[in-house]
């Protein structure tokens, strides 16, 4: 698209692709028109990474990284001493809950639309390492307030490295650079969170997009659009994403930002699930609390690691477990063997597998908060067997749906 | 087919709920403290008490008394001569007058400090421990407490609040405690008692997080705000969007 253009844009233009950039990912990147609900959620992650950023900077200025100096940096200057610290720190900590939420939503779309099947297997895989990153960013940051929870459930996770055969031992002092979480730790942690993974994190949402715009967004009812195009190569069904998307999005973000307004200004702690109340208490390496729990996101994860037994004494296969259960989604596009993208025109008794396994999925959240009883044990069992039929199995029964007849252009209602 | 799914799927649910209702189990149950932060009078009998009685042993390291002052509306002379033992600086912080190595020598344990305890423990542990000590000759300090056991703190409240002594029930020759009555009677009745602790609970909920009053009066007008732009924002969406089909 060769068009000559003056004045300061113009001189830009000659100098720096503004304009064509401009034109390629947004004023003409043609989006498939039916979008619903959950095309929501792309757009709002990328809206919580702001709020994340911006809020992390102004932290960062007053938060001092020492185990004597951590918890009266957050507690005493942030929350009370600074100038609107505490609305920064509470935009930060409900922003980390946010975050999962969006892309654990970001996730079930992709999983119920097909989204990660051909010609779109890279953008998925991009999607799950920035999964990945976010993990890591999360579990690192937990760790900065110094508070109980922070100690002792870093301390929890980086024993599971001990598990490991042979190198356990040396890889978890490796990783926390000390024979016990302590100031070497802190600091480390500090350092990844901040610098880091935020800039892979960023780097690798910028391939999602690119691979993404490469190739053109999947919709609910899983069509093509670029296989019907107009005499000027526009998809039919398409409609450029500014001004149409960047509109409906903005609605988008003022709802979620209503959701997120609530729990930041009325329930910051989330019943203590997004700010844990033994967090409120300094690190003691000396007390252990009487229940450990991971912050609510990880939980579905801790509860398979708990649910595999033990094998001589060592939790390894549980370590193993629970590695897999999340390496295992990046094969999703290869699981998958059904042609059909949208759950709509799949087998009915696919759509309760996926019900089944949203439960099973819930069920392992809310255990991974609970201590353990052997009912909740067995049940976290059935629901981890699930987890993994769900995928193992998929190259098998993925071809025995009868599918639905799809439609050659997209419906709306 | 779909019936035995939904079966599975409501078992599945049953088995959650059940899971819940066990984890919501055990301990004493907290009764509710049911105390108002924006009361100022409420507030400043509080911050009293807690001068007096708390702060010989526990220090509050977080909370400076100028800010105390301004959120309680309280001039600097009153804070200076009726909250502060020591006679710290007036933007100082609140120090207990017990030196740490004193406590640990007289209690064991050094008293932990008192600033974000209303947001790790709650404020009905707080109005539950504070009304649940009950006389236990077993003891050194010779008083137990009905939700934390076995306490190293002393009942500093039995004069004003009298003798109580424990009430247990017992079942299957299991007993368990279910509450405590009095057995002495204190100089303060019980009414007033229990408005002391209120008060001191809704200054320990104050100083846990001083800027939750005004946190949620900000929220309103951010919800106002926002509700106003989504009406602005939707329109916009609307017109936009009229001509796609």
């Amino acid at each position: 698209m060769e068009q000559k253009s003056n004045g300061l844009m113009g001189w830009v233009d000659a100098r720096y692709p503004a304009t064509k950039t401009w034109e390629k990912h947004l004023a003409k990147y043609y989006a498939p028109k039916n979008f619903n609900f959950w095309y929501f959620f792309g757009s709002l992650a990328f809206m919580v990474l702001v709020i994340q950023i911006l809020s992390g900077v102004f932290l960062t200025m007053f938060y001092k990284p020492d185990t004597a100096l951590a918890f009266q940096s957050v507690e005493m200057s942030i929350m009370r001493d600074v100038e609107w610290g505490w609305l920064i720190r509470y935009f930060h900590s409900t922003g980390a809950s946010a975050f999962f939420i969006v892309v654990y939503l970001h996730m079930f779309r992709a999983l119920i639309y097909g989204s990660y099947k051909k010609p779109r297997e890279l953008i998925w895989i991009f999607g799950m390492l920035i999964f990945l990153a976010l993990m890591a960013e999360g579990f690192m940051g937990y760790l900065l307030p110094w508070g109980q929870m922070s100690f002792w459930g870093a301390q929890v996770i980086i024993n599971l490295v001990n598990a490991i055969p042979f190198v356990g031992e040396g890889l978890s002092t490796w990783v926390r650079g000390d024979f016990v979480i302590g100031d070497a730790t802190l600091n480390r942690f500090f350092s990844l969170h901040v610098a880091a993974i935020p800039l892979i994190l960023v780097g690798l949402i910028f391939a999602h997009i690119v691979a993404l715009h490469e190739v053109g967004s999947n919709n609910p009812d899983g069509v093509e659009i670029k296989k019907n195009k107009d005499e000027n190569g526009i998809p039919k069904d398409g409609i450029p994403f500014h001004p149409y998307y960047s509109v409906k999005d903005i609605v988008g973000v003022i709802v979620f930002l209503m959701f997120f307004s609530i729990v930041v200004f009325f329930m910051p702690e989330m019943f203590g699930y997004f700010l844990e109340h033994a967090n409120f208490e300094p690190a003691n390496p000396l007390k252990t609390p009487e229940h450990i729990a991971p912050v609510w996101y990880f939980t579905p994860y801790y509860s398979i690691l708990r649910a595999v037994p033990s094998i001589a004494g060592s939790a390894f296969p549980g370590v193993i477990a629970m590695g897999a259960a999340i390496v295992v989604m990046f094969f999703l596009p290869w699981l998958d063997r059904n042609p059909v993208k949208s759950i709509r025109y799949r087998a009915g008794w696919y759509k309760i597998l996926v019900a089944i396994f949203v439960v099973a999925f819930i069920v392992l959240g809310i255990l991974g908060t609970l201590s353990v009883t052997d009912g909740r044990t067995l049940l976290a069992q059935i629901c981890t067997a699930y987890y993994f039929g769900f995928f193992f199995l998929m190259p098998i029964y993925t071809k025995l749906e009868k599918n639905k007849p799809v439609p050659e252009r997209v419906t709306t209602k | 087919m779909k019936k035995t799914i939904l079966v599975l799927l409501l078992t599945t649910i049953a088995m959650i709920s059940t899971g819940l209702t066990m984890a919501g189990g055990g301990g004493y149950p907290k009764s509710p403290a049911n105390v108002d932060v924006d009361d100022m009078a409420s507030l400043q009998r509080g911050a009293k008490v807690f001068s007096d009685y708390c702060l010989s042993c526990h220090s509050a390291k977080f909370v400076r008394f100028n800010r105390v002052a301004t959120d309680l509306g309280m001039t600097e002379t009153e804070v200076m001569e009726n909250l502060n033992p020591l006679g710290v600086k007036f933007g100082a912080t609140m120090t207990a007058v017990m030196t740490e190595d004193y406590a640990k020598e007289s209690f064991g344990a050094a008293p932990p400090d008192l600033s974000l305890v209303a947001r790790s423990r709650g404020v009905d542990w707080l109005y539950t421990y504070l009304t649940g000590f009950y006389a236990d000759s077993e003891k050194t300090t010779g008083h137990n407490n009905v939700i934390f056991k076995d306490v190293g703190m002393p009942n500093i409240f039995w004069k004003q609040e009298g003798v109580k002594k424990a009430v247990y029930e017992e079942h299957d020759g299991v007993k368990t405690l279910v509450g405590v009555e009095v057995v002495e009677k204190g100089t303060m009745a019980p009414e007033e008692f229990d408005t002391m602790i209120r008060d001191l609970v809704a200054f320990l909920s104050y100083i846990g997080e001083p800027n939750q009053s005004y946190r949620k009066t900000l929220g309103i007008y951010v919800l106002v705000f926002l509700f106003i732009f989504f009406g602005v924002a939707y329109a916009m969406k609307k017109d936009y969007w009229k001509d796609i089909h």
